[in-house]
Order: C-alpha cells, then sequence, then structure tokens
C-alpha cells in the first residue's frame, strides 16, 4: 500500500511537470507564431490559400486540373485589381465602398462610347480609363478637401456611380461582339501547356509588381504607410498627407476602371447588372491578406493571396457540390477569422 | 552679450474669444537649453506651435538668426533649420528607424534608378540612420530595420530626437521629450539633450517635470496667461520659486538671466 502510495505520488508529479511542460511550451509557441505573424503578415494568408488548395484538390481531383486553375485565375483577376486599388485607400486607413461602382461604370462608359457615341477602341478605352480616375480623384476630394470620412464618402458615390451607371447604359448590356476588338482582349489569352493565361490576368500581375515596387521602394509608398500609421506624425513629419490621400483615392480610381476593362473581356459584355458583389469581395480580399482596416499595415503581396483564397474557396466548394449560398457563409466566416487574427497579431509586444 | 539664434516678438494668437498667447516674446541664445514653462494653459505649446510653423500667429514677428522669418507649415519651419520633435511623438510607429528617421525626406537612388524609377536609397538611409543614432550615444539598437512599434518609449522618444538632431541645423524644439517615460528612460533622454546642445544645437524644452528642467535647463522662459512672467536660472531660483511664479502665487521677479 505504501509502495502504491509512493507510485501513485511519483505518476502525480511526472503528471503535473509533463502538464508544466506543455504550457511553458504552448505559451512560448503562440508567442512566437505571434511574433513571427507580426513580421511577415503574409504567412498566415499563405498558409490558408495553401491548406485551401491542398483540402479541395483531396476532395475533387478537378480542383488540381490546369484548366480548373486557369479558371480560378480567370475568376479572381477583376477582384484582385479592385483590391490592389482598395489595399492603397485600405493602408491610409480609409475605406472604398464605390471600387465596384467605379469598375462597372467605367465599363459601361467605356462601351457607350464605342458603341452609341462611335469612337474608335482605344480612345474609348483611355476615355473610360479617365472617368473611372476622375471619378476616385472625386472620392480623394471629398475625403481631403470637404474632410468626410472615407466610408461616407464612398457610400455616396457608390450610389451615386450606381445610379449613374443605370441612366446612361439604359439598363441594357452591351455585347462584346458589337465593340472594337480592344475592348474584349483582355479576355484573349496565351496557352501555357494546358494553362490559359488571360491578357487580364497578365496586367493584373504587372499592376502587382507596379504596386509592390511603389509602395515599398519609393517615398510615396512610406508616405502612403505614414499616413495610414498616423495622420498627425505624418503631417508633422512635413508630409502633405492631403496629396497622399488624394493621390491614393485617384490611382484607385484608375485601378478600378481597368478592373472595368478586364471586366469586360472576361464577360465577354458590358453589363450596368454585375458587379455588386465587388465592392465588399474587394474588401475581403484586402482583409483576407492581412492588410489592416486601421491603416498603416500590409501591403499588395498579401491582398493577391487574399484575393486567390476567395477565388479558391468560391471554386473549391462549388466543385465539392457545395451551394452558393453556403459559400457566402463560408467566405464570411474566413472574413471574421482573419480580422480576429489582425488584432490578436496587434496586440504583439517587444 | 550675443545675438539670439532664435527670437519671438510679440506673438499673438486667439482662438475666438480665448487668447492663447498675448504679446509672447521668447529668445534662445546659441549653444544653450532654454525650458519654457507654465501651468495648463499659459500658452506654452501655442508658443512653441507658432515658433515650429505648426500655428500662424495672428500677430508679432519672429527672427531667425535676426532674420524676419513667417512660417505656414512646419516643413517651412524645418527648411529653416527648426525641428520639433512633439509630444505625441511624430514617428509612424509601423516603420523601422531608418524609414522614420528619413520620414519626409527620404533619399533617392542616384541615376537612373532614382529619377526615373524614384527608387529610395535604402542602404544608403540606414547606414546614415545608424550613424546618427550612435552620434548621439543611442548606437544600442540592434537593428535599424526593425519597427519603431518593437522599440520602448525612450527609444522611440531617441529616434525622435536622433532626427530632430541629424536634421536641425539651427534649432531644436523638443516638447514634453520625458513625459511619458520611466525615471531611467527620461535620465537618459536628459543625456541626449545634453548631447544635442553639445553638438552646437541649441534646444527650447517644454517640460512640466521640474526636476528634469532644473537638471538640464541653461535658462527658465516661465509662461503665464499668455505672456512671458519672467526668465530665471537654476542658480537663481528654486524649484518651488519657480513655481509659484509659474501659478501666480508669486511676483515674477525682474528677467533674472
Amino acid at each position: 500500500m505504501g509502495h502504491a502510495e509512493l507510485l501513485g505520488l511519483t505518476m502525480a508529479t511526472a503528471t503535473e511537470s509533463a502538464t508544466d511542460f506543455d504550457v511553458a511550451r504552448n505559451d512560448s509557441l503562440g508567442l512566437r507564431v505571434q511574433h513571427i505573424l507580426h513580421g511577415n503578415p503574409v504567412l498566415g494568408p499563405l498558409a490558408v490559400l495553401i491548406v485551401a488548395i491542398i483540402a479541395f484538390s483531396i476532395v475533387n481531383v478537378r480542383f488540381f486540373s490546369a484548366a480548373n486553375l486557369s479558371l480560378v485565375l480567370a475568376q479572381v483577376t477583376v477582384i484582385a485589381v479592385l483590391a490592389l486599388g482598395q489595399t492603397l485607400v485600405i493602408l491610409t486607413a480609409g475605406i472604398d465602398l464605390a471600387a465596384g461602382a467605379i469598375a462597372v461604370f467605367s465599363s459601361i462608359l467605356m462601351a457607350v462610347f464605342c458603341t452609341r457615341a462611335g469612337m474608335p477602341g482605344v480612345l474609348a478605352l483611355l476615355a473610360g480609363l479617365a472617368f473611372g480616375t476622375a471619378m476616385g480623384a472625386l472620392n480623394g476630394f471629398l475625403v481631403t478637401r470637404i474632410k468626410l470620412p472615407p466610408f461616407i464618402v464612398t457610400l455616396g458615390t457608390l450610389t451615386i456611380f450606381f445610379s449613374l451607371n443605370s441612366v446612361i447604359s439604359n439598363s441594357e448590356t452591351v455585347r462584346g461582339t458589337d465593340m472594337p476588338s480592344i475592348m474584349t482582349w483582355t479576355g484573349n489569352s496565351l496557352s501555357l501547356g494546358g494553362f490559359r493565361l488571360t491578357y487580364g490576368s497578365i496586367i493584373m500581375v504587372l499592376l502587382f509588381v507596379l504596386f509592390f515596387y511603389s509602395l515599398g521602394h519609393t517615398a510615396w509608398g512610406k508616405h502612403v504607410y505614414a499616413t495610414g500609421d498616423d495622420i498627425e506624425a505624418a503631417r508633422l513629419a512635413g508630409i502633405r498627407t492631403g496629396k497622399v490621400l488624394f493621390s491614393v483615392y485617384t490611382v484607385a480610381g484608375l485601378l478600378y476602371a481597368v478592373g472595368g476593362w478586364i471586366l469586360i473581356g472576361r464577360l465577354a459584355s458590358a453589363s450596368p447588372n454585375v458587379g455588386t458583389e465587388y465592392n465588399l469581395d474587394s474588401i475581403t480580399a484586402v482583409v483576407l491578406g492581412g492588410t489592416s482596416l486601421f491603416g498603416g499595415r500590409g501591403g499588395v503581396i498579401g491582398t493577391l493571396i487574399g484575393a486567390l483564397i476567395v477565388g479558391v474557396f468560391r471554386n473549391g466548394l462549388q466543385l465539392g457540390g457545395v451551394e452558393v449560398v453556403w459559400q457566402g457563409f463560408a467566405i464570411g466566416l474566413l472574413v471574421l477569422v482573419a480580422v480576429s487574427l489582425d488584432q490578436w497579431i496587434r496586440k504583439v509586444k517587444s | 552679450m550675443t545675438a539670439p539664434v532664435l527670437e519671438a516678438r510679440g506673438l499673438t494668437k486667439r482662438y475666438g474669444r480665448v487668447t492663447a498667447i498675448e504679446s509672447g516674446d521668447l529668445e534662445l541664445y546659441p549653444g544653450e537649453i532654454l525650458a519654457v514653462i507654465g501651468d495648463n494653459g499659459a500658452g506654452k505649446s501655442s508658443l512653441i506651435k507658432a515658433l515650429s510653423g505648426a500655428l500662424i500667429p495672428d500677430d508679432g514677428e519672429i527672427y531667425l538668426d535676426g532674420q524676419r522669418v513667417q512660417f505656414r507649415n512646419p516643413m517651412e519651419a524645418r527648411e529653416a533649420g527648426i525641428e520639433t520633435v512633439y509630444q505625441t511623438l511624430a514617428v509612424a510607429p509601423g516603420l523601422d528607424i531608418a524609414d522614420n528617421l528619413f520620414l519626409g525626406r527620404e533619399q533617392r537612388r542616384p541615376g537612373v534608378l532614382g529619377s526615373v524609377f524614384r527608387m529610395l536609397d535604402k542602404g544608403h538611409m540606414r547606414s546614415e540612420a545608424r550613424r546618427h543614432m550612435s552620434e548621439l550615444g543611442v548606437g544600442t539598437l540592434q537593428n535599424i530595420a526593425q519597427a519603431v512599434e518593437s522599440l520602448s518609449g525612450g527609444q522611440r522618444q531617441a529616434v525622435a530626437v536622433a532626427r530632430s538632431a541629424a536634421f536641425g541645423s539651427k534649432v531644436v524644439i523638443l516638447d514634453e521629450p520625458t513625459a511619458a517615460l520611466g525615471v531611467k528612460e527620461g535620465n537618459r533622454v536628459l543625456q541626449l539633450i545634453r548631447d544635442v546642445r553639445d553638438r552646437g544645437l541649441p534646444v527650447i524644452l517644454i517640460s512640466h517635470n521640474m526636476p528634469h528642467v532644473f537638471e538640464v535647463a541653461d535658462r527658465i522662459h516661465i509662461q503665464r496667461l499668455g505672456r512671458r512672467a519672467t526668465v530665471i536660472t537654476p542658480q537663481s531660483h528654486s524649484m518651488s520659486e519657480a513655481v509659484a511664479i509659474m501659478t501666480g502665487a508669486a511676483e515674477p521677479p525682474p528677467h533674472a538671466a
């Protein structure tokens, strides 16, 4: 009996110390993960993307086929370009609810210019891009000059742009076959093995490279981050924060218009009735990519991954036989997890 | 007597019916630390903001090296050689030390990379940042590319002070640089302030912390009810006398310095 007691005691001690050890290790592991994610915020989204790709490939072998991956990329391209503009805005601690509206309205303008107005294709395209830029500039003007919150400004312009969109298009779709070929050129593709790469996707990748460079390696990029991080500190450091914000909304407008052009190629038409979900999808991609809604943190690589996550989930769930309504549910859940993760990472202490 | 580096004459600033500064005067002489003290609402901040271009006075003149200057924004004051470290720490927490040191005056690569592609010269900025930090005896920071938010309060303050010392050619203004710091870090920042002065840059120090003021200041400007009550030195008056003048409990003596 004494022996048993002794044994019990020893075992208890052993269990206790094992538990202690586990607790200690868990703590440090959690902290270490937090630190690693804080230093490399892209790792979290990247892990989600890789796990999702592996999981969907297991569920349905068709997922990882060249044809399907081409489809995912083509589906993601427009959202990715819009999310690129959205990233710039969110980095300044703003939000752009009009992203999708500007894209769709620009695409309608391009289509109307080259059909009803009879403009040559290139001119219609440039005019459409110019109008998209002007719409972004209007947002920038209202944010910096009238000093309204970005949420309110873009809520207002979103409604206005969609309304003008219906007026100008007569709520009619313009078929791609009625337009000059340059309008639908973004939907054409290169064939690499079984993989089809649309020109729209190539433009998208080039834009991401351009803005990766601009944000990380130019003074403008540093000023965008500083403005979003702490606008007062940036102003006191001599940064013309108004100019920075205006440039961000304007450039974002141009990017949305490019997204509109790619959208025409993707749908082989310009329709005023698409794209209502693009506003929120672009924000979703940015948030999933680890860019903080509080500004000053994140980047375009994360956004590209975020857009791919949205595309992979939509496509993978569909192939897995999940109904469309539940796809939205899953994406929404992902967003909440991503934002919670962001909050947790921000709490990191030195 | 040498001429002041920076001089303010009759500065006035009103916000509606509230008068923040009423014909405020100030002189800063070469190679000194001038402390500015005063109760809340005495007009210290407004005075300093006028000197650093963050506020445009309604009336009065500012002279830098004897030349009349009129700043419309902080950038103009900075270009004239007046660097200010604000109480709110004018650093961007998400950016690294080198980025913060060069914030608003980034340097570009020479040649086509800089002029056409506007590429930043990160290597040069980092080595310069390291040099500036170590010149002020804060070279202990392991990594010049670490985000400022990962630094302690004192280290952040050191980054802000190093920036002002690196780029201020005439005057450095420090607004409550030790307010948020512990004892040890506060003392290090005080040493930093002396180092800046010893490198030949006159410093204006705004502080509520009397022991700190009496420890480093060469002269003490006491602001009361929007105007300068008097100027004393740590030798001419005690801390409690200074507080008495500041709060109006004692008549301000004629300028002791």
